[in-house]
């Protein structure tokens, strides 16, 4: 890879030590390692930002920490956690929340997000991010994890909502009203993930514009858009699945433009994990992504001309 | 006034699911767990089986991308077979998948259709210290000159510092050969040699190196790795072969930037 070094005196000062970047309604993608040349390579002077799984930077060091601080020199990172656990009903694991704040400081991600799902149980890790029955139990717990890690982070951070296959017998209340809650509770922000919202709706028959007109928009911070696949229920009915591997649906795009028209533009994540594309494929993802921001972004500037005048 | 009825303790109940869930997730023999459904109490078994899937699939990739050599040399159908027995067996402790299968070189010696390939547990050993180097400590590396300036008659008592990145092991197969081979790009052709080899693995500064170290040189290596004195380390080398070459040995060592310091003695 060109360009890169190791600069092992750079965490040990005080202050920023990477420049600040503006965010604001910037469309951004998965930062991989094998786009970095070709990321580097380019002309156009891209105002991107990438966002990075928090984990695979948890190594002591090596080419992910040179790459992740070269692309942070010119770029607004977000940092994403995928296996913090929080809606497990066990205590969070204190060594993976020191290894998040400390990659939080190192970096200093202009926006911090993790998901309402858990990947942890025992000593097993599953990887995979499984859902919670929604009680009164359960989002006691939750909101016990998200104050925990808001304080260890010193910071809020914004909770992502999860695609899911299946429902629980003993659920309460609805999704949006488990969210609603937690945002009261613990104060934290919300990433919107629009595909997932999407997928959800479809796996279990209701509207996702329903979903959205009862999700506290208000409150969002960061909105995910990805690509997903699709197999068939036990029913044969049509069981969508969440798996990042290809362009984004046009429903997607649908709902998309009318969250940002509702709320505005805000940061909006390509997110392609697997059989990722060349770099100019994800970029064009991006660059959809950020002309209906900018559409948006007019129309949001008038609104306030005409507030002042 | 309202009446507040003092609060029951927490129910254990409402936090059970992820005691029921987990069995299924790595036991195809599980049934789907009661309190899970599809929409209007649909069945819920392929839904499930998304779940059960997404854990064993993932984990199973991640095997496949910790030791491809590996599976380059057993080809995808054998690998995925007994990563999934792995995977099954011995899940994750850690949320770190980088740290993931280091158990899994000891399961491929016992693994019954892999006795014909006594090498492929080495080969395996060498690339978990592959994926280690790679995420270690970044540091310096000992230079030529600093060891130049030693003075010849004190260099018998030098010990040295590892760099974070390396790592020594031995095998009774030729498994760097097989190692190098099949984690390249190019076509490989047969192996002839029959010879044990040791894999010495650094990282100098951004890429990792894995070199073969000569009999005799593994032990010299692996002696000043655990602290000895140049002069103990190098005579327990001419133990193991009398034709051990010690400035061949320190050569490959400064080249690889196998050492950090000199610890003290200098
Ligand atoms: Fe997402």
């Amino acid at each position: 890879m060109p360009e890169l070094a190791i600069h092992p005196d750079r965490g040990a000062s005080a202050g920023l030590r990477f420049p600040a970047h503006a965010i604001d309604g910037l469309a951004g993608t998965s930062f991989k390692h094998q786009h970095l040349p070709s990321i580097l390579a380019d002309e156009e002077q891209d105002r991107g930002f990438f966002e990075v799984h928090a984990e695979n930077y948890m190594g002591a060091g090596g080419p992910p920490h040179a790459a992740l601080a070269r692309i942070r020199e010119d770029h607004p990172v977000s940092l994403h956690g995928v296996a913090m656990s929080i809606g497990g009903p066990r205590p969070l694991d204190k060594a993976h929340l020191g290894r998040f704040a400390a990659l939080v400081e190192r970096y200093e991600p202009l926006l911090v997000s993790e998901h309402l799902a858990w990947s942890t149980h025992g000593t097993a890790y599953y990887n995979d991010l499984l859902p919670l029955p929604y009680t009164e139990a359960t989002l006691r717990r939750v909101s016990e994890h998200i104050d925990e890690v808001q304080e260890a982070i010193g910071r809020r951070i914004l909770l992502e909502n999860p695609s899911t296959y299946l429902l629980f017998k003993e659920s309460t209340m609805s999704e949006t009203a488990f969210i609603r809650e937690i945002v009261r509770r613990t104060g934290c922000g919300l990433l919107l993930d629009v595909n997932n919202v999407f997928v959800s709706a479809t796996n279990h028959g209701y509207s996702a514009l329903d979903y959205l007109s009862n999700y506290p928009l208000g409150d969002v911070g960061e909105i995910h858009l990805a690509g997903h696949a699709e197999q068939q229920d036990d029913e044969g009915d049509l069981l969508l699945i969440d798996s990042h591997d290809g362009p984004v649906a046009d429903a997607v795009w649908r709902l998309f433009d009318i969250v940002i028209g509702r709320c505005g533009p805000m940061p909006t994540l390509i997110e392609w994990d697997s059989a990722i594309p060349d770099w100019p494929v994800l970029k064009a993802e991006a660059k959809a992504a950020q002309s209906i921001l900018d559409r948006h972004a007019a129309s949001f500037g008038q609104e306030k001309m005409h507030a002042l005048g | 006034m309202r009446s507040v009825s003092p609060s029951p303790p927490e129910p254990a109940r409402g936090c059970r699911y992820a005691e029921g869930f987990t069995p299924g997730l790595l036991d195809p023999s599980c049934t789907t767990p009661a309190f899970v459904a599809g929409p209007n109490c649909k069945a819920a078994d392929r839904r499930f089986n998304v779940y059960r899937n997404n854990v064993t699939v993932s984990l199973m990739n991640a095997l496949a991308d910790i030791f491809p050599a590996t599976l380059r040399i057993t080809g995808e159908a054998f690998f995925r077979a007994m990563a999934r027995f792995h995977v099954r067996e011995t899940p994750p402790t850690s949320p770190l998948l980088f740290e993931y299968g280091r158990d899994f070189p000891d399961f491929i010696e016992r693994y019954e259709y892999a006795q014909s390939m006594p090498w492929l547990a080495d080969v395996a050993r060498i690339e978990r210290a592959w994926l280690d180097a790679y995420h270690a400590a970044d540091g310096g590396v000992l230079s030529p000159a600093e060891l130049a300036a030693v003075p010849p008659d004190r260099l018998g008592y030098l010990v040295f510092e590892a760099h974070p990145a390396t790592r020594i092991l031995r095998s009774a197969f030729p498994a760097v050969t097989i190692f190098s081979v099949n984690r390249a790009s190019g076509p490989v052709g047969r192996i002839e040699t029959t010879a044990a080899e040791s894999a010495l693995v650094t990282r100098p500064a951004l890429d990792v190196e894995v070199r073969r170290l000569a009999p005799g040189a593994d032990r010299f290596l692996g002696g000043l790795v655990a602290g000895e004195t140049m002069e103990r380390a190098a005579s327990a080398a001419g133990e193991v072969n009398a034709d051990f070459d010690p400035a061949a040995a320190i050569r490959t060592m400064l080249e690889a930037g196998a050492f950090a310091a000199i610890r003290h003695g200098g």
